[in-house]
């Protein structure tokens, strides 16, 4: 038996968020007193190499040449044999979109219970518990499985990122076989999208705007993404502030957005609509900036700042500047 | 070509935060229901699917009866018809069941493209498009952002991922699951209502689809509200935001948060 996990690679590497579900994975696998597997797919083994650090018992290649760029079908042919192999009882996977995707796929392959997007993991009795937030962040429930085989994927930033092992994790190779007429997606073009920008699923901190850069947007945005730029934060947006074309949708933060979940979130000049709340309330510290007291945003910060965010945020960014040494 | 575009009823977002456990348990939400707004965008990709290429569509929603006016809302704003599946019969489901009849319909509907939200606001779980494509052995692509071309049998599509955009091809019959770039939807016109209110809607037994009863692979157990936080706002005073600004820098450096 096995807790197998999908870790997704890009070219830049294990994608944080599976490497994140990998630490877990291993105390999950203590519990259960079975061994950790971390599968990669692709047509070589070199993003494999790069998961040697994170603590699996082993690192799982599955090579073959049409899995040379991830396609959803190739992808959970492959790691269908993975956790035959294995004898996985447990399969987990990030909450991104391809771990959605996968994560659903699979369990419904191998007759499997899943939990979607889980925000916390336990063992009871041998068995997984997997606890979901749902109605946007309004309520939690524990998922048990009656199925034996049990498949969840993770929301980013549930669990920290490991730490590096001294020891290299064992790489062991497994050709699934697979032919280009077994896959049924052609991927006919790729284009990056990541401009070096911090994103906001993966983000320690995120710095967001909202209506009140109403007076200056470009300025307002700008003093928002000077003050991210200087921590290494993403760049956040209320609804009201994509609606008005200050900011792309995927700056987004909230229930028609992204659920976030930093250790830092600063609001500025967003008053706290309820969809809002439900997409950021889970941030470990929250800093409001907002010149109106009465704000609702003010009901769910630790720290507030009753004021101009075309004030304060200079002010803010000055004062990190001569204290980070920056 | 016909479409089927798979529609929920949640409640409006502006009331999730008011809804009980308790409601959650029994199944009688206590809240102004609406059409799942992830779904209006799989409903509007439709209508224009259809003026691009003469396809036609029909709205399936898996609901307690008063899931009829999700329908009604597809029917306005211009989806061609509307089927309703009663779900009362199929409580202690998990999300394979609803996945399951929702595939069962749109083979019922002859549908050769499904398209759906990318997820809805109250279960989250974001699966029911893998699932129907799953039980129908369909392609799935899911986080599309636009429709490029239908030919040949095949559609082409342009998803985002994190840091990535793809253009993909699937052979039809496909389920799609749509993201908000992909367009705008249309408010419902006076006339449209109209002709929705006087459309008629089947609703049919879960039972009559034909799907064999499969047992929950999943439970909910203690469905609860999150804990509050219970301390309030510490406000940050200073004669100048300067001041304010050195506060609050000396507070977040003192927690380690940056």
């Amino acid at each position: 038996m096995s807790v197998l996990v999908w870790i997704e690679h890009t070219p830049n590497g294990p994608v944080a968020s599976s490497c994140e579900v990998l630490g877990k994975a291993q105390e999950i696998a203590r519990q259960l007193g079975v061994p950790v597997v971390a599968a990669v797919v692709g047509a070589d083994s070199t993003a494999a190499e790069a998961v040697r650090v994170y603590g699996a018992d082993r690192v799982l290649a599955l090579v073959s040449p049409p899995l040379a760029q991830y396609r959803l079908s190739g992808s959970v042919a492959a790691l269908r044999l993975a956790a035959e192999q294995t004898a996985a009882t447990v399969i987990l996977t990030a909450a991104t979109i391809r771990g959605r995707e996968v994560a659903a796929t699979l369990a419904h392959q191998l007759g499997a219970g899943y939990a979607p997007e889980a925000v916390d993991l336990g063992v009871e009795a041998g068995r997984l518990v997997a606890v979901r937030s749902i109605y946007s962040n309004n309520l939690l429930v524990d998922v048990t499985f009656t199925s034996a085989v049990q498949v969840a994927s993770i929301r980013p930033r549930s669990f920290p990122f490991p730490a590096t092992c001294s020891t290299a994790s064992p790489v062991v190779l497994l050709d699934p076989g697979l032919t280009e007429a077994d896959l049924r997606e052609q991927l006919l073009a790729t284009r990056n999208t990541d401009n070096g920008e911090v994103s906001l699923a993966d983000a320690a901190i995120i710095v967001a705007g909202g209506r009140g850069v109403a007076q200056n947007p470009s300025q307002g945005f700008a003093l928002v993404a000077e003050l991210a730029g200087l921590l290494g934060a993403a760049v956040g947006a209320s609804r009201a502030a994509v609606d008005a074309g200050y900011i792309p949708y995927k700056h987004q933060v909230g229930q028609t957005g992204r659920t976030v979940k930093p250790d830092l979130y600063i609001a500025a000049g967003i008053s706290g609509a309820i969809q809002h709340l439900a997409g950021m309330g889970g941030s470990k510290r929250i800093v409001a900036i907002n010149p109106d007291k009465a704000a609702p945003i003010f009901e769910k910060a630790h720290y507030g700042v009753a004021g101009d965010l075309f004030q304060v945020l200079p002010a803010l960014t000055a004062e990190l500047k001569k204290r980070l040494g920056r | 070509m016909k479409i089927a575009v798979l529609v929920k009823q949640t409640p409006d977002t502006a009331e999730l935060s008011r809804v009980a456990a308790e409601d959650v348990r029994s199944g009688q939400i206590k809240a102004t229901l609406v059409i799942n707004p992830w779904d209006e965008f799989a409903a509007e990709e439709a209508i224009l699917l259809g003026e691009r290429y003469g396809a036609t569509s029909v709205a399936i929603s898996l609901g307690q009866p008063s899931a009829v006016d999700v329908l009604k809302h597809a029917l306005a704003m211009g989806v061609g018809a509307a089927m309703l599946v009663d779900s009362r019969a199929l409580q202690g489901g998990d999300l394979w069941t609803t996945a399951s009849v929702l595939a069962a319909a749109v083979q019922a509907e002859g549908a050769d493209l499904v398209l759906t939200g990318r997820q809805s606001v109250d279960d989250n779980s974001g699966a029911v498009a893998a699932g129907v494509a799953a039980y129908l052995g369909w392609p799935l692509v899911s986080a599309v952002c636009q429709i490029v071309e239908i030919a040949d049998n095949q559609i082409t599509v342009e998803r985002l991922i994190e840091g990535a955009q793809e253009r993909i091809r699937v052979p039809l019959p496909a389920v799609l699951s749509v993201n908000k770039e992909i367009n705008e939807p249309r408010y419902p016109s006076f006339i449209g209502i109209r002709k929705a209110n006087k459309a008629p809607i089947p609703v049919i037994a879960a039972a009559s689809l034909g799907v064999a009863a499969e047992s929950a692979r999943t439970q909910w157990r203690n469905l609860r509200k999150p804990e509050e936080r219970p301390q309030s706002c510490h406000w940050i005073e200073g004669a100048s935001a300067a001041e304010q600004a050195a506060r609050l820098v000396d507070l977040l450096l003192a927690e380690k948060v940056i």
